[in-house]
């Protein structure tokens, strides 16, 4: 079974994020990206499906501008196959996304689909969901245990009250969570490998897909800074407060 | 001319920082603490390709170049520079072995030293000549099976806990076949296993820094070695163990640059949340003066760091001058900066739960060992003057 894994490149999570002062967007020069961590929880996964044999090929998938490339390397140094850039720059919107990843889909015919459940830059949580409905496939969302079995895949999803137990039917678009597993760190041998396995290109265009954003963004801002709290001096005061300014009860 | 990292760089030194901050950062007090490395460890490092850095990958080493691998030492560093100069060390032994001994002795110790399975010291420096290396008293005997080792070698990291030991000696075949060869090409370079007979170790060394790693003499008495043991060409141990100190002096750099990166870190976070008369440390310019001057000690010790190493990978002329140089400024620089940033901490920098003592501790050595600071500026002064 191939494995298809989406990743995308985005700013390291320990960067500080900044708003560009003419308030388009968030700066992005001279910052330090990497892939978003989701993304590398679901390459490790098809990592160890493929050392257990349930996986017989990983193909890394991004789509971003040509320094998405790095991101893909990354994949393919922790022990992906071959990678997939879609060049593309500038916005882009998860259904265009998801458009771009069904026509690679159709292409490459994986068993499975691997995402990381949100990219931690928009945080949209809507790309995999969306892929799935495009494909007419099931899906597992916030995975945090993959069990492959007789009837297809017995996926543990990270719900609001705990978890909870799906059986899904295969091929499938999963989307991954934090616990599902620990990422390793490629190994300077696979680092050194991974220059040579293959990256393909192609373009939205290829794949029949318009990318043009249909959201306008009109202006991005730093969120307020913390106001100052106040001091209540007795509980009907606090009660008041709750009740009136804060409106939770 | 481009001084970006390249991609491929760039992720050795993601790994190396990552790896270190995981499975470093957290016990480096306790592993100082215990005087020595856990073993699991060190397995774990090998894993990643951390044992046999720049060994050729057929013989199991990773592949990379000097540049690659300092980088990868200067990332390992932020964590403990200690745990990492160590990693160092017997890299450059498992380099010596893949590039100077033959296909018996590679067969036999590589795959071990490049997994980490076996871990490997070098022994030059003795009680009585430490600068002036080439004044050993070291001596293998020839024997009918081979050599007998007898002498001292002392300040050995790994003594009493590797399982290799590359023992410089003056090669009494050497002698026999001339009495008058100067010292320094009367040295050969030889492989002795742990547990030979022999063979045993000094006290643990008490140490003011580096106290992760354990240091032991070594002591020869009448070791047994093979004549197969014995690396590369009789009487060019000598050139060896100086080819591997060039290397061993970027990497020796490369740690305390790593290490230094983390003080100024340290200093300036530090620097941002203590108040005193009413604003933060970083509002008073002598404590800005001060960061400025840090962290542009940083970027020159880096940019020269990479240089040097850059012209041990093309085997350049001037590279073992380089290297020097480069030893010589970024140890001193480093030792300056975690020193200001411990300074910037005031009395807390002088505590142990804040780590910044621990890297003074650790970088004063960086100035002393791979060759002290001034025999660098021998090395330096003697490549100057013989070119006019």
């Amino acid at each position: 079974m191939k494995a298809l894994v989406c990743v995308k490149r985005v700013i390291d999570y320990n960067v500080k994020v900044r708003v560009k002062s003419d308030e388009t967007g968030v700066e992005l020069n001279n910052v330090k990206m990497a892939m978003n961590p989701f993304d590398e929880i679901a390459v490790e996964q098809a990592i160890r499906m493929k050392e257990a044999g349930a996986v017989s090929e990983i193909v890394v998938v991004s789509i971003g501008p040509k320094q998405a490339q790095e991101t893909i390397r990354t994949g393919l140094a922790m022990g992906a196959d071959r990678g997939i850039h879609v060049e593309h720059d500038g916005e882009l919107e998860p259904l265009a996304i998801a458009k771009m990843l069904k026509a690679l889909v159709e292409k490459e015919e994986p068993g499975i689909v691997f995402c990381g459940k949100q990219a931690i830059d928009g945080d949209n949580n809507q790309t995999p969901q969306m892929l799935s409905a495009l494909l007419g496939w099931p899906q597992g969302t916030f995975a945090s245990g993959v069990e492959l079995n007789d009837a297809g895949a017995l996926i543990t999803r990270e719900v609001d009250g705990g978890l909870e137990d799906i059986q899904i039917n295969m091929p499938a678009v999963l989307s991954v969570d934090l616990r599902l597993n620990e990422p390793r760190y490629a190994s300077l041998p696979n680092i050194m490998k991974a220059k040579k396995k293959p990256i393909d290109g192609t373009t939205p265009a290829d794949l029949g897909v318009d990318p043009a954003p249909r959201l306008t963004t009109l202006k991005v801002t730093e969120p307020p800074a913390r106001a100052a709290g106040v001091k209540v001096a007795s509980v009907a005061e606090l009660v008041a407060k709750l009740r009136d300014e804060a409106k939770v009860i | 001319m481009d001084f970006e990292l390249n991609e491929q760089q760039q992720a050795v030194f993601d790994m190396a920082v990552g790896f270190g901050q995981d499975a470093i950062a957290p016990h480096a007090a306790s592993w100082e603490e215990e005087g020595t490395i856990p073993r699991a460890f060190l397995v774990q490092a090998g894993e990643l390709g951390l044992a046999g850095m720049v060994v050729d990958p057929e013989a199991g080493g990773s592949g990379l170049t000097r540049l690659e691998a300092s980088l990868a030492i200067e990332g390992l560093a932020m964590a403990c520079p200690s745990v990492s100069a160590f990693i160092s060390i017997h890299n450059m032994v498992a380099w010596m072995i893949d590039r100077f001994g033959d296909q018996a002795l590679k067969d036999r110790y590589l795959a071990d030293l490049c997994s980490f399975q076996k871990v490997a010291s070098y022994c030059l420096t003795e009680p009585g000549s430490g600068s002036d290396a080439a004044a050993m008293k070291t001596r293998a005997d020839v024997t009918n099976e081979g050599f007998a080792l007898s002498g001292s070698k002392s300040f050995i990291s790994g003594g009493g806990y590797s399982d290799l030991y590359v023992v410089m000696a003056r090669d009494g075949e050497v002698l026999a076949s001339n009495a008058d060869t100067p010292a320094a090409k009367a040295v050969s370079a030889f492989l002795m296993d742990d547990g030979s007979d022999g063979l045993s170790f000094g006290a643990p060394e008490k140490k003011m820094g580096w106290r992760a790693q354990p240091t032991a003499q070594v002591q020869m008495d009448g070791v047994k070695i093979a004549k197969g043991q014995r690396l590369g060409e009789a009487g060019r141990g000598f050139v060896y163990a100086m080819m591997g100190l060039d290397g061993g002096r970027i990497n020796i750099a490369a740690a305390a640059l790593g290490a230094a990166q983390t003080a100024l870190n340290k200093a300036v976070e530090y620097a941002g949340e203590r108040r005193a008369f009413g604003q933060s440390l970083d509002q008073f310019q002598s404590v800005q003066f001060k960061l400025a001057d840090m962290e542009t000690q940083l970027q020159a010790s880096r940019i020269f760091l990479r240089q040097a190493a850059w012209k041990l990978d093309q085997r350049a002329s001037d590279a073992t001058a380089h290297c020097a140089m480069v030893k010589r400024f970024v140890t001193d620089s480093a030792f300056e900066v975690a020193n200001q940033a411990l300074q910037i901490h005031g009395g807390y920098g002088y505590l142990e739960d804040y780590g910044l003592e621990k890297i003074v501790r650790d970088l004063r050595v960086h100035q002393i060992l791979e060759g002290t600071n001034e025999i660098m500026r021998l090395i330096v002064a003697r490549h100057l003057l013989d070119r006019g």
